[in-house]
């Protein structure tokens, strides 16, 4: 019994301290950049949303392991669930990133807090590859502080077994008819937009009657809600559980997978959208290696495995141009868009005027 | 009888509420589909992309490093703190040691973790580091809260124990050492044992504290499961929560057979 035990434990111990290598999925003759072996046995660290970077799970590219082994680069790679918990670890100075993927406004904020590097482009050739629809974007007008990563906007998707006519305004999320069938978003800033979009306020006002009537209109939702859910929304909807909901683009074809019932529309008041970016720090330690690892990211096979794992818009040509891409030319990534707005970073008062409104909305009942 | 009945139904809910989310979670991490709610066949696929996904085994592996480590450090300091705090003379000492070692554990996991935070945050700041947050702030860490649950596994062993134990194996050629290795912690192994396993398990599944002491180095399973929350967590998660639950169950079932057989043995050469 003890032996067996302590041969458990041995094995154990030599898998901990082992480095595990398999192939990659990288086809090095495909590479359009170029790569140095320069700073082999350095380290970068990398902080990412979760789940958005193919790992070589069902087959797909593992991009960290293949990025260690064309360079030599260590790769340290960790996640977060929010932009704001992304700067929160930043600000707070106790950790150095090399790479970051945030969101526009939130780029915006670290742009305007000095919080960022300039990115030299002489070490990310394909950058050329990014589409000129992406580029030069408000949050950073001279694309000198980020590339564009993955874009995405905000749709209806509804189940077209549940409804009774295909709904074209995000009005539907107030319909009776519907009542305790729709989800809508549980973070403050994409629920309240939805109803911006209806009563046709911007986005990004900073007139607090303004959002006290969005905040009005969002409290008249709770009576027909079933919840405010956000990854949630996956089992809900693919279950049928819920007939509407708000949520990103590209997810909704990761839920037509397991529901063929499920429909998406871009609603006729218009939509938000937002891009991730890769950044530099401006405490970043390894800058050359950064570059280099964004510059990997762009790569068309590295950039398309994202593009397949993740399923939100690619803003990099190769990619769109790809026909191996599933989603090429698909309608809801790449079709036509209704008027979008984008979100900027809004100033602190706004910001906690709108969140005090948030609080009051989730306990507000009739 | 009627009580009886009751006992049974009692029973049977408190095993419904413990196990029932654990048995869903199992059905479905053998799934066929890709959904997480519904159910389209028996397959073993997700076991297989647990192994296929390079980022989860660096989680997997950093969290059961981080487990061994923390939970083998606090029990050897764990253990020896319990020896101290039983010698002591004073009773007040003795209840002021234990009283500031259990702190961490009565704590608010919150609390700890940004206090943790502030503290190597400081002093990271004095030493001019760049990272003041790593693998080190976080191994740290999770020893803090590990040892009052060895002390008190410990503690109570040592208390049943002769107190007298180690005079009388000196008095028959131990030394101190001996003394305590040979006599003293053979009789307070399945405390030792108990205190170990605790601690490696609440170190496993620690989020609150690690997400405010990780650095950028070192990412533990918790931690990247927490950030899927944009994206649907995937059956693999499912899978590999599955496999870590039979591991600890046979863990369990292993030490508690070990500690048995000890102690039937050491009973007998008490005789």
């Amino acid at each position: 019994m003890k032996k067996v035990l302590l041969s458990a434990l041995l094995i154990l111990g030599l898998w901990l301290f082992s480095a595990c290598g398999s192939g990659t999925g990288l086809d090095p003759e495909a590479l359009t950049g170029t790569y140095s072996r320069d700073y082999a046995g350095t380290t970068i660290n990398v902080f990412n949303w979760g789940e958005y970077l193919s790992d070589g799970s069902e087959g797909s590219l593992d991009v960290n392991a293949a990025f260690e082994e064309l360079t030599g680069v260590t790769v340290n790679y960790a996640n977060y669930e929010s932009n704001e918990a992304m700067y929160a670890k930043l600000k707070s100075g106790a950790v150095s990133y090399d790479v970051i993927i945030p969101s526009d406004y939130m780029i915006q904020r670290l742009i305007n807090e000095n919080m960022l590097r300039e990115l030299d482009y002489g070490f990310i050739d394909n950058a050329a590859l990014t589409d000129p629809d992406y580029l030069g974007l408000y949050f950073d007008p001279g694309d000198a502080y980020s590339v564009p990563y993955m874009v995405g906007t905000v749709g209806l998707i509804y189940n077209t077994a549940l409804v009774e006519e295909a709904p074209t305004s995000w009005r539907v999320m107030w319909d009776e008819r519907y009542s305790n069938d729709i989800l809508t978003f549980n973070n403050s800033r994409d629920a309240f937009s939805i109803a911006q979009l209806v009563l046709g306020i911007d986005v990004n006002t900073t007139d607090k009657a303004e959002w006290d009537q969005a905040a009005e209109l969002l409290k008249q939702q709770n009576r027909v809600l079933q919840g405010r859910v956000m990854d949630e929304v996956f089992n809900k909807m693919e279950a049928g559980n819920a007939a509407i909901c708000a949520y990103y683009a590209g997810d909704y074809l990761i839920m037509l997978e397991e529901n063929e019932d499920l429909a998406f529309v871009y609603p006729e008041e218009g939509t938000t959208a937002y891009v991730d970016s890769a950044c530099v720090p401006a405490n970043c330690q390894n800058y050359e290696a950064a570059l280099m690892y964004i510059n990997f990211l762009l790569e068309p096979q590295v950039a398309r495995a994202n593009a397949e794992y993740v399923v939100y818009t690619s803003p990099n040509l190769a990619v769109q141009q790809d026909d191996s891409y599933s989603f090429k030319d698909d309608p809801v990534l790449y079709g036509e868009l209704p008027t979008v707005q984008w979100f900027t970073d809004l100033p602190a008062d706004v910001r906690s005027y709108y969140e005090a409104l948030w609080e009051e909305i989730l306990l507000y009942s009739e | 009888m009627r009580s009886r009945a009751l006992e049974v139904a009692l029973n049977t809910l408190m095993f419904v509420f413990l196990y029932a989310p654990l048995l869903v979670m199992i059905f479905f991490s053998f799934n066929a589909s890709k959904s997480t709610s519904v159910f389209t066949g028996i397959s073993l696929h997700w076991y297989g992309e647990v192994f296929s996904s390079s980022d989860t085994m660096t989680a997997l592996r950093n969290t059961l490093l981080l487990a061994l480590i923390s939970s083998t450090v606090a029990t050897v300091m764990g253990t020896m703190a319990a020896v101290g705090i039983q010698r002591m003379r004073s009773r007040f000492l003795s209840q002021t040691v234990m009283t500031v070692t259990n702190i961490p554990m009565m704590n608010p996991d919150i609390v700890t973790g940004v206090s943790l935070m502030l503290l190597f945050v400081f002093i990271g700041r004095f030493l001019g580091l760049a990272n003041s947050l790593s693998f080190w702030t976080l191994l740290i860490a999770h020893i803090t809260f590990n040892l009052p649950y060895v002390i008190l596994n410990v503690l109570p062993k040592l208390r049943q124990t002769d107190k007298h134990l180690t005079d009388a194996a000196m008095d028959l050629g131990c030394t101190r050492r001996q003394a305590f290795f040979k006599v003293v912690l053979p009789a307070i192994r399945s405390g030792v044992m108990a205190g170990w396993l605790m601690a490696f398990t609440l170190s496993l599944d620690d989020f609150v504290i690690s997400y405010y002491t990780n650095g950028a180095d070192f990412q533990t399973l918790p931690l990247k499961i927490f950030a899927m929350t944009k994206k649907t967590v995937k059956p693999d998660m499912y899978a590999l929560s599955t496999i870590i639950f039979v591991t600890i169950l046979l863990l369990l079932i292993v030490v508690n057979l070990l500690q048995q057989r000890s102690e039937e043995a050491y009973e007998r050469n008490d005789q």
